[in-house]
């Protein structure tokens, strides 16, 4: 059995190390390609006609003076007569032509006509008694989920709870298919109870779960000695992709097709997009090197891509580009869910947290979406939940970094400082109070990560009860949050050639969607190898390597690394088979270090690499590394992290403007593959944490249904001049390396929101409820306070 | 982009000719900033594109008896640079860095700022300057008003004024100089700003082939002079309140004062109830106060903008102080 396990610290030439990522150079010098800069000869220019309408039926669709224009090469309808659009840029009509003007012009030559039905594009607190049950589902419903683009996993879970209206026959299952039902709603379709004579009940907006309840929350509260109350939340920002969505469809030949695509998931692409466009999966070969951004958004190939693919086929195969514009970006392909929620929670004169209490809800689009994982992180004893989602008019919920998480972190760190307030403690020693209601194995995380956070910050010097540190207009406060995420890795085959030449090359059909994944691959392969990371070729972002799991949920970096690793040990294995007969000793006695193949007891008997490789003979050698199943315990991955926020701000609280002074991340990731990159992906997340605590919100205009800032210009993103000093610590060592790799996408963006937060509230002495913090907000939070 | 004629007189008279006689035809381009974006977005439809950067008297900035001449072809980059505009207009100086960006300042001209349409988010997402549904409904109003005018919106016009230079050059008693069919025309800066009453209308009062050719700053003398924005980001964002003061004192005492409130109307807001409040004051916190609460005590919130109001107040108040001397 060879050993796969990670070398011990001493034998780490680069593994853990602080390494420049390998494709900073392309990228800072422009050659870098993104999938926009794919600019064939011959391409035509792809446009969508939208809807300007938030919800409407679609009544007619006149194409004619459009197909007649000189220049445009295929006109294609996304959604039929008859269809109902759920959202303001959902897409109607596509059009290629030989350039944009031309597709712009016929774009408005197309006539459309609507019905418009009322629209719903608010998620203020649900109206009281809105919410009712829904009845089972009928066809009809189904279909409209699929047009809602409602996730499979939501509609499996709605199938199986409220039950539907017909026979689940092989006929009525095979339309629901080809309308693009997946496998799971299928199988949920199967076994769903069936109320054959219920009527589908009108759909309310609202719909209210079950309450969940733990423990017991009424005598919690009864006997609580102190009750904190109050209401917070985070709304729905877009993920705001540098580069947008989009993506180049060309037919090679008559049943082929390329495309190159912007994604997180370029493995992930091909299965999705057969069914629409009519041909096997085997037949779509799928690119991508660089991406400009991602967040969550980017997984599918979203219905402009499969229309940009039926425009190229009508247009003879010719490359056709959709890219989407600003606007239809942020209108349409980027909708963190929101969420709030009114609190209570019950604890006892001495800190102890004794109950929780919480009526959430938020909007997901047209899908609703679920309750975040309240009270997040701590497991409070006694907990009653209620949770109501609205369906609305805004366009599909995409998972956005650690989905769900930023707002529950905003939820319960707000009502948990609220009530450090109200028992007059510093929040760090409350939370240190009741650090035994988080998860028993990351107790100790916590506490370590809470000393060196508070140190960092210098927390014990500066920190003051609310509202006690202001001078003239200006008020300043700390604050805290803490957070946990998974990030196992995921399946992700890795192929790795030795040539006898003493060249290598590595395939695998992942990405590197800015957060560092070819560069981890090739530290892995190189540490492993014992050669230099430039003596490897790696390839990735292509359908011709093996399949890599999409790159969301932190789970590129354990997944790639542990297959790396395995490759990389069996090729070296394989290679000392060889090579130990002319050394005069046995393969386990070989060791590969610094370009040098070698007896490990005695160094003068050596050959280098390249020598080594030609006793390969004439044929180079390939190996698969393949991640453990995931129902097995994973082995050089793992899950379960821990990490916290600290944030310092200044408040103006005549104009309630918030200026962030300073941000702290402590972190810990299990085994760092390089430690440079894990320090910049927290930089990186506490910029987009400023981002959204402070600036980020989808407007919505109540009367026409429409997003009011689908620009950079009035959806803020923080700029240089926001980002104060920020300081990173990633845990490492005893008790963090060993539990193997585990991804750091996610973790570090969940505490900036709640911790920006908190300190604004113990700056002002106020809680300002929902995010962003912007002026109004807080000069409002701050005028009750001045009016109690 | 619709597909447009794109022409470069290098006269003005050429350029007159080259526009036509009512909007919707032809629109003067100087450095592009707005009014590319505005046909992208497809807001204005010109047929046609009257290039002026290669007017070579619109360019320059020169001192002549009247004051300081600057050419609507100045960028606002230059402007911010001037040693003469640096040294004797600071508050004005200050107004332009901190508009927009160091690239947008590079480009964009000091006409193209004072003719530069609203960023009203209805006007700019296509709903009209005075926007409106079907139904006749005022979707100002009606809708998320946040960012739009507290003082000045009896009418249907609810957008702020965006210039964030223009009250500081009016607290410096700067003319506007323009040439159109007629001939050349001049009036004070804040006659120029008008409160539109159709849809028809212009927030200016700029005649469809005219152009602006110059602005004229007097000497600023002893005039004390001060410039506040409140915004949100440190840079490259729009100021939710702005305030510029011009105090021109008699000793320690203010003669006479000029309050502007910038991004709280649909045109600049000259407030002549804080001068009034100022004049022959000696500047106190007290005075600041109550000329601040003077100059909003008019201001009518809409659904969603009541924090505005404080803003203003705040802003003309730290302005007032610092125009007289203290730090805001
Ligand atoms: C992101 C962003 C941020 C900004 N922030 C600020 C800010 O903080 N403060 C601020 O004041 N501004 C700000 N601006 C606006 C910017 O200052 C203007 O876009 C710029 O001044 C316009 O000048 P231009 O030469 O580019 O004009 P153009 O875009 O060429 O023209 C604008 C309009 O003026 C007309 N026009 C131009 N010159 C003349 C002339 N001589 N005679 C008659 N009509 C003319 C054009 O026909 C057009 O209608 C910002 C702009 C952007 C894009």
């Amino acid at each position: 059995m060879p050993d796969y396990s990670w070398p011990p610290p001493e034998n780490r030439n680069l593994i853990g190390k602080r390494i420049s990522r390998v494709d900073s150079p392309v990228k800072v010098s422009g050659r870098a390609k993104y999938t926009y800069d794919y600019n064939p000869s011959g391409m035509l220019y792809g446009k969508i006609l939208r809807s300007p309408h938030a919800k409407a039926k679609i009544v007619t669709i006149d194409t004619s003076s459009a197909e007649k224009m000189p220049g445009v090469k295929a006109v294609q309808i996304a959604q039929k007569v008859g269809s109902t659009v759920q959202w303001a840029g959902d897409e109607v009509v596509g059009v290629a032509a030989v350039d944009e003007v031309t597709a712009e012009d016929a774009i408005r030559a197309i006539k459309v006509t609507y019905q418009p039905l009322p629209h719903l594009v608010s998620d203020a607190e649900p109206p009281a008694g809105a919410a009712e049950t829904p009845g089972p589902l009928s066809v009809d419903d189904l279909e409209d989920m699929l047009d809602n683009q409602v996730r499979p996993r939501e509609m499996a879970e709605q199938i199986q709870q409220y039950g539907i209206t017909f026979k689940a026959d092989d006929k009525t299952l095979e339309g629901l298919k080809s309308d693009g039902a997946t496998d799971d709603v299928l199988a949920a379709l199967r076994t769903a109870p069936v109320h054959e004579n219920a009527e589908s009940k009108p759909k309310s907006n609202y719909s209210k779960a079950a309450a969940q309840t733990q423990g017991e929350p009424d005598k919690a509260f009864s006997d609580a000695e102190i009750i904190s109350e109050g209401i917070y939340g985070a709304p729905v920002i877009t993920h705001c992709c540098l580069e947008s969505h989009g993506a180049t469809p060309e037919w090679t030949d008559d049943d082929h097709l390329m495309v190159h695509i912007s994604t997180q998931n370029v493995s992930g692409i091909a299965g999705q997009m057969a069914d629409p466009i009519g041909i096997p999966a085997a037949n779509i070969r799928v690119h991508q090197d660089h991406i400009g951004g991602g967040f969550g958004s980017k997984f599918g190939p979203d219905r402009w891509t499969i229309v940009a693919a039926q425009l190229s086929k009508k247009a003879g195969g010719k490359p056709v580009r959709v890219m989407l514009e600003r606007n239809s970006e942020l209108e349409v392909a980027g909708c963190r869910p929101s969420a709030y929620a009114r609190v209570k929670v019950a604890a006892k004169k001495d800190g102890t947290i004794t109950g929780w209490q919480s009526q959430s809800w938020g909007t997901g689009g047209p899908g609703g979406g679920g309750m975040p994982p309240i009270p997040y992180v701590f497991n409070i004893p006694n907990q009653r939940k209620e949770h109501t989602a609205i369906h609305n008019n805004i366009g599909p919920a995409r998972a956005w970094r650690a989905p769900n998480h930023p707002q529950a972190a905003v939820i319960t760190m707000g009502a948990l400082e609220d009530t450090a307030a109200k028992l007059n403690m510093d929040p760090v020693d409350f939370f240190l109070k009741n650090i035994e209601l988080t998860t028993k194995d990351r107790q100790n995380v916590y506490r370590e990560e809470l000393a060196i956070a508070s140190d960092l910050m210098d927390w014990k010097n500066k920190w003051k009860p609310r509202g006690q540190n202001i001078s003239g207009h200006i008020a300043r406060g700390l604050g805290l949050s803490v957070h946990t995420w998974g990030g196992r890795g995921h399946a992700s085959d890795c192929d790795l050639t030795l040539h006898p030449d003493g060249s290598v090359d590595i395939k695998m059909g992942t990405q590197d969607i800015g957060t560092g994944t070819r560069t981890t691959i090739l530290i892995v392969a190189a540490d492993t190898l014992g050669i230099p990371m430039d003596a490897i070729n790696l390839f990735i972002g292509d359908t011709l390597y093996p399949p890599s799991g999409g790159s969301g949920g932190s789970t590129t970096p354990g997944g790639v690394s542990s297959s790396t690793r395995r490759a990389a040990v069996d090729a070296r294995d394989a290679l000392f088979e060889k090579v130990a007969p002319a050394l005069n000793a046995q393969p386990a006695d070989l060791e590969s270090v610094n370009g040098t193949v070698r007896v490990k007891s005695d160094h003068s008997r050596s050959l280098s690499w390249k020598q080594a490789c030609t006793k390969l003979g004439a044929m180079p050698l390939t190996v698969r590394g393949k991640n453990p199943d995931k129902s097995k315990p994973p082995d050089l991955t793992n899950s379960g992290v821990g990490g916290v926020g600290m944030a310092e701000v200044e408040v103006d609280t005549e104009t309630g403007v918030v200026k962030v002074k300073k941000m702290v991340a402590v972190q810990d990731c299990g085994l760092i593959i390089d430690l440079k990159m894990a320090e910049s992906s927290c930089y990186g997340a506490m910029v987009m944490g400023i981002s959204y605590a402070l600036f980020e919100e989808k407007v919505m205009d109540q009367t026409t249904g429409r997003m009011l800032n689908p620009n950079m210009e009035f959806y803020r993103l923080a700029g240089l001049n926001d980002i104060p000093d920020l300081v990173v610590h990633m845990m490492t060592g005893k008790g963090y390396d060993e539990r193997g790799v585990i991804g750091l996408g996610e973790p570090p963006v969940i505490s900036p929101g709640a911790a920006i937060s908190n300190a604004v509230a113990n700056a002002t002495g106020v809680r300002v409820p929902f995010l962003p913090l912007t002026p109004d907000r807080v000069l409002a939070a701050l005028g009750q306070k001045a009016g109690a | 982009m619709r597909a447009f004629e794109y022409t470069s007189p290098t006269t003005r008279d050429q350029a007159i000719g080259l526009l036509a006689p009512a909007w919707g035809q032809a629109e003067v381009l100087a450095g592009g900033t707005d009014l590319l974006a505005l046909m992208k977005d497809d807001v204005v439809q010109p047929k046609r594109l009257v290039n002026i950067k290669e007017i070579s008297d619109l360019h320059g900035i020169a001192v002549n008896a009247q004051g300081l001449r600057i050419g609507a072809l100045t960028t606002l980059g230059d402007l911010a640079d001037n040693v003469n505009v640096v040294k004797n207009y600071p508050a004005l100086a200050e107004a332009v860095n901190e508009a927009a960006s160091p690239q947008i300042r590079n480009m964009a001209t000091l006409g193209g700022n004072l003719c530069q349409r609203p960023r009203c988010w209805y006007f700019r997402n296509g709903f009209g300057l005075l926007p409106k549904n079907e139904s006749g409904k005022d979707l100002v109003a009606e809708g998320d008003n946040r960012y739009h005018a507290i003082l000045g919106n009896d009418g249907p016009a609810k957008f702020i004024s965006p210039s964030t230079i223009v009250p500081a050059l009016i607290a410096y008693g700067a003319t506007i100089r323009l040439v159109g069919p007629n001939g050349r025309r001049e009036l004070p800066l804040e006659k120029f700003f008008v409160d539109p009453r159709t849809e028809n209308d212009r927030e200016h009062d700029l005649r469809s082939n005219e152009i602006v050719t110059d602005v004229v700053i007097p000497h600023a003398g002893t005039l004390k002079a001060a410039h506040y924005e409140i915004r949100q980001k440190e840079a490259f964002d729009w100021p939710l309140a702005v305030a510029a003061v011009g105090l021109k004192m008699n000793g320690s005492a203010v003669q006479s004062a000029r309050v502007i409130l910038g991004s709280v109307a649909p045109i600049p807001w000259r407030s002549p109830e804080a001068e009034q409040v100022l004049a022959g004051k000696t500047v106190s916190e007290a005075v600041a106060k109550s000329a601040a609460d003077a100059a909003l005590q008019n201001a009518k919130p809409l659904s969603h903008n009541a924090y505005k109001v404080q803003l203003a107040r705040v802003a003309v108040r730290r302005a007032i102080l610092k125009a007289a001397g203290g730090s805001a």
